[in-house]
């Protein structure tokens, strides 16, 4: 029985038919982009063990076929198994370990970048500094006190899953409770006109009380964003203190004073906090003479971080990112300016610790095979020169 | 004389070459002179023959202007040059209007715009080509159509849908086209400029107009609109500040009315070659236009440089020539196949001439590396180009050493299918456009772009020498075990290079995406189309090493290759989705399908059990009583006994 078992999970035939399914779900998960958009059809068909059919209507789910993960791990246990069973130290075979070595290196980072990677964003007109780096996709609430010194500000946040299910929310170093009344995945928040909106306001208290709600669908491509917004109620021990709009829409905290202290509150998009400061000091876009075609896109920016003495200036622009600090920084989008606004710079921030495992895979497997192949040629090459 | 003939065949096609590289002089006009005037356009510096070249090729799908399309070719319709054309419509456009330069072939569009479907030499029609004038009556009715038609995504259009998006390209490159000198080009006196100037300023009237949406006036919008998308011709001002600082006609005429300074040489140069032109001095013309190129010699040495190189470029043609030594080398290939144990002649002819070809193809390739100032592949046209380029040099390595006609074979067909398809490729326009930021450099486009582009060349390869396996297997009595045992054989070969480009272009890629955006994979369609070749080929390594499949079976996933590759090199970017689709013509979808069916019969073809083909069937001869039995065949003499 263990033999069977251990014959087919190192032979070359369970090889073949890996491959095969790795073909089949690749073509067809790119085909699926076109209806599902690239971020969907990623996670359905290369990032899960199995592709699942959901019947339109049903709440059911059956898979049709083994997704990017399982074939993956077998392919991988098949690779590692077939060389423990057969591995034999000659010049003959070399090659071939040298690319399977480089294959698995390749497998193993493409796992670590999926559950290690963070893709952040920092996006800023000019002039401005930031010191955190900003979710592409989720949101957070945030409670903070109003301390003396804002450096030591306490941030409570709170993951945008919470407000989802429009329950209420207790935080022990909170003294309020937040009832959410109500969730949008995905809206617009304008003001609101004197004359057309006719309609209470969403909320009793703050910024909610001058504007409107408009409910969107949730956005699926993946360079549209959610901008969702909820209707909170802060409830004291002693009764509610009344309703708040909140949603990355506003763009600034609102305050709540209790006793003696203020606290401020907003539902922004996720950051995260870095021990450096950036400063965009000047965009450049430039087109080629007579055309819309972009010729370069380049931040001119001063990265500031104490702790190292340092104050530099550097340039971000394609294919020349900044690597800081364990996060790499990328030239990503670009406003121009326009009447009402300088020009703003979109950085795409990332930290893959295993970034350089593409580097060295690759290398090995381009090793490997070159000396395999140059072993076959030479070897054919002196048969065909003597026949 | 046999064992010359080669030689003799090869060294006549070379003084064909040479001869066709000499460029005639002009005749009357100097046309030539006045091609090489650099402008810029498409965002680069090009001589006026190639904007006249790449406006025609987008127009018309030729290189020439047929005046007379009517005209059988052996009624000697006038064609005139492209850079005459380009003249005409500069200059004396209500000439040029009357020129049937558009061809439209969709019926549809035809009946849209109210035009004569039919042939009818006695009316000047031909049913295909129409000018300006027939055109501009019905352009609302276009406008109309296009807009509907470009708001439907591009993967959803259908041919009618594409037809109407392309002519109205086309009638606006024309109208931009006609403005490129605006007054310089078609006024005798001051006056002229004054209604210009008076124009341009309705035109920005109606703009403001527009942007308050308030009424406007649409033609003075759309006159304008024609005056700021024509072509850069007037040099920069101040070339040692900014070389790339030139500016349209439109714009030097405003500047210098607003300064009341004296307009630049250019338009003065301009304005009496077209002057010259309209008039029909011919001396004067030519002189105007050597005038105006020892004004632009002082500062302006470089751009006059390229703008030369690049109309010798285009005028030897390389590619086209290629195309035809490779038809030539084809034939030889199929004349010794006839024959092959007494016209072993032909087969060194063949691997001549293809090298001939693999010369001028190689020197067309270097030739627009240096004008670009790039690595050889930049875009889908220059990707054809180069597959073919590496094919050829695979198939010849093949021929080296098997000497048996296959390699020559593969070259030769596989050489001309590939610039066949850069023919249909080019005429979307310029081929040599500027490169957008992101893929604005020339390390990764040599690396990753020029590796991944040889795996594609390395698997039609591998699938074309499995194509010969299976006809001449089926069809002929030809595939020997010995000639089945090489085939296979050089496919194995070519699979695990094909292997290795593919695999190692593609983690390029990957690293290119890292370097440029920061995600080693993204699971893009591209990036998809080439995993899937990487996959394939390891799989066909892999079931022969595990003898799953033997030669009939390798054979046939080598012709999946083909599918495989021509899905990834040209199907994805159908998919119109993702951040590599940046060049593509969905009148090629047609073409694909069409090869992968192709393929897919002669898949089926390889699956008919080998007894059914011709080359397995045991001899059909059967000895009749009385008759001589058949002596055994010869073995082959050994090497050691023959050298000895």
């Amino acid at each position: 029985m263990l033999d069977r078992f251990i014959k087919i999970i190192t032979s070359l035939r369970l090889t073949v038919i890996c491959l095969s399914c790795a073909l089949v779900l690749v073509f067809f998960g790119t085909l699926a982009q076109v209806n599902e958009g690239l971020y969907l059809a990623q996670n359905r068909w290369f990032r899960s063990f199995f592709v699942l059919w959901e019947p339109e209507g049903g709440s059911w789910r059956v898979p049709i076929f083994p997704g990017g993960y399982l074939i993956g791990t077998v392919l991988l246990v098949n690779l590692l198994a077939a060389h423990l069973k057969r591995f034999q130290l000659s010049w003959k075979k070399l090659g071939i370990h040298i690319t399977h070595a480089g294959i698995i290196l390749l497998l193993v980072g493409q796992l670590t970048t999926d559950l290690l990677s963070k893709e952040t964003q920092m996006r800023f007109v000019e002039g401005e500094t930031r010191n955190y780096t900003e979710s592409a996709q989720k949101n957070e609430l945030v409670f903070m006190t109003d301390a003396a010194n804002t450096a030591e500000d306490e941030i409570i946040s709170l993951p945008e899953s919470l407000l989802k299910s429009e329950t209420e929310i207790q935080q022990d170093k909170l003294p309020f409770r937040a009832r959410v009344k109500k969730y949008y995945i995905n809206s617009i928040v304008r003001p609101r006109g004197p004359m057309v909106d006719t309609d209470p306001p969403p909320a009793s208290k703050g910024l909610g009380t001058q504007r409107v709600v408009q409910p969107l669908s949730e956005a699926k491509s993946m360079d549209e964003r959610n901008m969702p917004a909820a209707i909170i109620e802060l409830i004291a021990p002693q009764g509610s203190l009344g309703t708040w709009l909140v949603s990355p829409w506003l763009g600034e905290t609102q305050e709540l004073k209790l006793g003696n202290k203020t606290w401020r509150f907003a539902f922004r998009f996720e950051r995260v906090y870095t021990p450096f400061s950036v400063q965009l000091l000047k965009t450049t876009h430039e087109v080629y003479r007579g055309t819309e075609k972009p010729k370069n896109f380049q931040s001119r920016i001063r990265v500031e971080n104490p702790a190292r003495h340092e104050n530099r200036e550097v340039d971000i622009y394609m294919n020349n990112p900044l690597r800081y600090e364990g996060l790499t920084f990328y030239q990503y989008q670009m406003v121009d300016a326009s009447p009402s606004t300088l020009p703003t710079s979109i950085l795409q921030v990332v930290k893959n610790p295993s970034w350089l495992t593409p580097y060295v895979g690759c290398g090995l497997v381009a090793a490997g095979l070159l000396v395999q192949f140059m072993f076959h040629l030479a070897g054919f090459i002196k048969k065909r020169r003597f026949a | 004389m046999r064992k010359h003939l080669p030689w003799i065949i090869v060294a006549v096609l070379a003084v064909w070459l040479v001869g066709s590289l000499r460029m005639p002089p002009d005749k009357e006009f100097a046309f030539r002179e006045f091609g090489r005037l650099p402008v810029m356009s498409n965002g680069r510096f090009q001589p006026l023959d190639s904007l006249a070249r790449n406006s025609l090729l987008q127009l018309r799908e030729k290189q020439t202007a047929n005046l007379e399309p009517w005209k059988r070719w052996w009624e000697k319709p006038k064609i005139i040059s492209a850079t005459e054309w380009l003249l005409g419509v500069m200059t004396t456009p209500d000439l040029a209007n009357t020129w049937p330069v558009f061809r439209i072939d969709h019926p549809d569009l035809k009946s849209l715009l109210a035009l004569p479907a039919e042939l009818n030499p006695a009316k000047k029609l031909d049913g295909k080509h129409f000018s300006w004038n027939q055109l501009q009556p019905k352009l609302s009715d276009l406008r109309r159509e296009v807009q509907r038609a470009s708001k439907i995504k591009g993967s959803q259009q259908k041919p009618y849908d594409q037809a109407v998006v392309q002519l109205w390209g086309a009638q606006a490159l024309y109208r931009h086209l006609k403005s490129a000198l605006g007054p310089a080009g078609t006024e005798d006196s001051d006056t002229g400029l004054k209604d210009y100037l008076a124009k341009i300023e309705a035109g920005r009237v109606a703009y403001l107009a527009s942007l308050d949406e308030k009424e406007f006036d649409q033609a003075a919008l759309e006159w304008l609109e024609d005056q700021l998308g024509a072509p850069i011709v007037i040099p920069a001002p101040h070339p040692e500040q900014s070389r790339d600082a030139w500016v349209r006609m439109s714009e030097a005429l405003l500047q210098a009315s607003r300064t009341a300074e004296a307009p630049p040489f250019a338009v003065l140069a301009y304005s009496s070659m077209a002057k010259a032109y309209r008039a029909g001095r011919v001396a004067d013309f030519n002189a105007a236009v050597a005038e105006y190129r020892v004004q632009l010699a002082g500062s302006f040495q470089p751009e006059l440089k390229k703008a030369r190189q690049e109309q010798f470029f285009n005028f030897v043609e390389p590619f086209y020539k290629s195309m035809i030594l490779f038809v030539c080398g084809f034939l030889f290939v199929l004349g010794y196949w006839l024959k092959p144990e007494s016209w072993g002649w032909m087969r060194r002819a063949a691997v001549g001439v293809v090298l001939l070809a693999l010369a001028v193809h190689t020197a067309g390739l270097l030739c627009r590396m240096f004008l670009q100032g790039r690595p050889p592949v930049t875009n889908l046209y220059s990707s054809a180009i180069f597959i073919g380029w590496g094919a050829t040099v695979l198939g010849l390595v093949l021929e080296k050493f098997w000497r048996n006609s296959i390699g020559v074979a593969v070259s030769s067909v596989i050489g001309f299918l590939t610039l066949i398809i850069a023919h249909h490729l080019s005429l979307g326009g310029d081929t040599m456009e500027m490169m957008q930021a992101v893929l604005d450099t020339n390390f990764w486009l040599a690396t990753h772009v020029v590796v991944v582009t040889l795996g594609y060349a390395s698997t039609f390869v591998a699938g074309f020498l499995a194509i010969i396996y299976i006809l001449r297997g089926l069809f002929t009595r030809s595939l020997d075990p010995q000639m089945g045992k090489s085939l296979t054989r050089m496919i194995y070969g070519i699979v695990c290079f094909a292997t290795l480009f593919s695999f190692v272009g593609t983690v390029l890629g990957g690293i290119w995406a890292d370097q440029s955006w920061g995600r080693f994979w993204g699971w893009d369609p591209k990036e998809n189309g080439a995993l899937i070749i990487v996959i394939w080929n390891a799989l066909i390594l892999h079931a022969r090493w595990g003898g799953l499949v033997r030669e009939r079976g390798l054979v046939n996933l080598a012709i999946v290759g083909n599918i495989v590759t021509s899905w990834s090199w040209f199907g994805v970017n159908m998919l119109e989705i993702g951040l590599h689709s940046y060049g593509f013509t969905s009148a090629a979808f047609k073409w694909l399908i069409s090869f992968v069916a192709s393929q897919l019969i002669l898949i089926g073809l390889g699956l008919i059990p080998q007894r059914y083909w011709k080359s397995f069937r045991p001899s059909a001869t059967v000895p009749a009583p009385g008759s001589q039995p058949i002596p055994p065949k010869p073995g082959k003499p050994r090497p050691a006994s023959a050298g000895a």
